[in-house]
């Protein structure tokens, strides 16, 4: 092992080419996984933030806050069943809202949410006409204070604090109790009009996990589904297939990585073969040598990461905000790297039947 | 009484090839003592390679015996001839075949990082061989800073780390001129002497035999001792 990273030490010349090429992809993996998350962050928020175990749509909803309808005689079901100890109605309008100081089409757009249950980081329900803010709609120039104008109605609703990644469908949550939302949906939908008592979905807690309080919840009542918070945000539309497609596409450039470790370290090895040979005939192990190797290969990409890490990180940072989807944690960096590290492992596993066949008597004679 | 270095006894190596059988080395019998210096003289393919490379551990014979210093290896498998490659033979091959970007002292410790790992003590024989071989100002160079005498010298440093019970020298003046040839044979001779260590010399140069205690002769994978 010494030995491998000595080479490395004296000369970096040698692995250069590798270390750019995986820096470029590592960037990729990492952007790629940046822009993944900052689109499910801008989708799924809402329903990441529910505190509750699990959400309540009405039977034909297909899964949509604005398909579903709970009645008020559902919401008694749900409440008295055994297993359900916490209910609360949601509800939400997607819309677009005239901010002050910006130009008469320049809307912001935002999904009015009403609440009862507060969600993970929301405070309890604001007085009527009042919201909090998703941080997302900063962007859109919103101020604490500002009264904004919603939809072709301009119902007016005052932001009075701000919340953090709670954007639903691309759109800026600003969550409001259940009546300025019923009141938005109302003066701006008018053909989604819920009577005072319905809404459009419950958040229910329980005991027991959330498999066990989605049970009772559907085994209370005939007229209404439950589904984990894990599944509502599968069931918001072209999440699955958005994570699906981004998958693939990561996938496919850790897949390019391994193949370029992979190349880089059996050409490398050829290139050795003499060494190896002599090393082999003074008593090195083929487990050694391959050690070495996977050695070289893993930090190799160890350096290429952490240059990538950086670059993504000084790419976030001169983004301007709101203007591409891209979130940058320290997760994905991790990931990117462990994902990296893998196909290094296994890139360079390739060589080890060179090494293997490498034989000490081609020392000798030579 | 002291073991000798080498003892072969009716050693065959033979490559099958096709349908056909190579006879590399034909019932060779070979007994090097314990400080003897023995140069192993034969055309290309008479079979000196295959010779040394049995005994030093890098080939199995076909049929026959073979121990270096006592221990009987004919048996020994993969793992096992390994281990005693890094603890009973040294080689000097033919090109040198210094780990480039290794400097001098560390292509000797190369040999402890392989095998035994004995950390300050090997640091310690590495120096002493250095100063011995005068290299001991050339430590830090790396082999493409040093000349071909020096390279050599440092070869024969890395052969004598693990202090063998034999030492094998491939051609080991097939690179050098006349002068420097001479000059190396007399520190091969010299410092096996002054250890009281086994060698074969392998070469086809009958000039170096002079250096050496003893010429054995191969033709067609035969043994003929002078």
């Amino acid at each position: 092992m010494k030995l491998a990273l000595r080479e490395l030490v004296r000369k970096p010349g040698r692995f250069v080419t590798a270390t750019v090429i995986l820096t470029l992809i590592a960037v990729l993996l990492m952007f790629l996984g940046g822009l993944l998350d900052g689109l499910l962050r801008l989708s799924t928020g809402a329903i990441r933030a529910q505190s509750a175990d699990a959400i309540v749509y009405s039977e034909s909803s297909q899964s949509s806050f604005l398909r579903s309808r709970i009645e008020a005689d559902d919401r008694a079901a749900i409440e008295a069943a055994d297993g359900v100890d916490e209910v609360g109605g949601l509800g939400v309008v997607l819309l677009g809202a005239r901010v002050p100081g910006n130009g008469p089409r320049d809307l912001a757009n935002v999904a009015v949410w009403g609440y009862e249950l507060p969600p993970t980081g929301v405070p309890e329900p604001p007085a009527p006409g009042e919201a909090y803010a998703d941080e997302l709609l900063q962007a859109d120039g919103v101020e604490v204070g500002q009264e904004l104008l919603i939809g072709p109605a301009r119902t007016p609703i005052t932001v009075v604090g701000w919340v953090t990644d709670t954007a639903y469908n691309g759109s800026g949550g600003l969550w409001a109790d259940l009546d300025t939302w019923r009141e938005a949906l109302a003066q701006n939908r008018p053909d989604a009009v819920l009577a005072d008592d319905v809404v459009q979905a419950l958040v229910i807690s329980g005991p027991g996990d959330p498999a066990e309080v989605v049970a009772a919840a559907d085994a209370a009542n005939e007229g209404t589904y439950a589904l984990t918070v894990d599944d509502a945000i599968s069931a918001i539309p072209g999440v699955d297939e958005q994570s699906g497609t981004f998958n693939q596409i990561l996938g496919v450039t850790v897949v390019i990585a391994l193949v370029v470790i992979a190349l880089f370290f059996a050409l490398l090895t050829v290139e050795r073969t003499a060494l190896y040979g002599v090393l082999k005939a003074i008593g090195a192990r083929s487990r050694t040598i391959f050690g070495g190797l996977v050695v070289q290969a893993a930090a190799v990409t160890l350096i290429a990461s952490a240059i990538a890490g950086v670059l993504v990180v000084v790419l976030d940072l001169l983004i301007p905000p709101g203007s591409i989807p891209l979130y940058v944690s320290v997760g994905r960096i991790v990931l990117s790297v462990v994902l990296l590290l893998i196909a290094a492992v296994i890139g360079s596993a390739f060589s080890l039947r060179r090494v293997l066949r490498v034989d000490p008597a081609s020392a000798l004679g030579n | 009484m002291t073991q000798p270095a080498l003892q072969m006894s009716d050693v065959r190596k033979v490559y099958s090839m096709a349908d056909n059988e190579v006879v590399a080395l034909d019932h060779a019998t070979l007994t090097v003592g314990a400080d003897e210096i023995i140069a192993l003289v034969g055309p290309s393919g008479s079979g000196k390679t295959t010779l040394c490379s049995i005994a030093g551990g890098i080939l199995s014979a076909t049929e026959g015996s073979i121990a270096v210093g006592g221990e009987e290896i004919t048996d020994y498998g993969d793992k096992e001839l390994t281990t005693f490659r890094q603890n009973k033979v040294g080689f000097v091959f033919q090109s040198v075949n210094l780990v480039p970007f290794l400097n001098a002292r560390e292509n000797l410790l190369v040999v402890d990082e392989l095998g035994r790992r004995e950390g300050k003590p090997a640091r310690d024989r590495a120096d002493r061989l250095l100063d011995e071989l005068g290299l001991a100002d050339r430590a830090k160079n790396l082999p493409s800073q040093l000349s071909g005498g020096q390279k050599q010298r440092v070869a024969i440093g890395r052969a004598l780390m693990n202090e063998p019970e034999l030492v094998l020298f491939d051609e080991p003046t097939s690179a050098l001129d006349t002068e420097l040839g001479q000059q190396v044979m007399e520190l091969i001779r010299s410092e096996m002497k002054s250890r009281g260590t086994a060698a074969i010399v392998v070469t086809h140069d009958e000039r170096i035999t002079s250096y050496c205690d003893r010429t054995v002769h191969i033709t067609d994978g035969v043994l003929n001792a002078d």
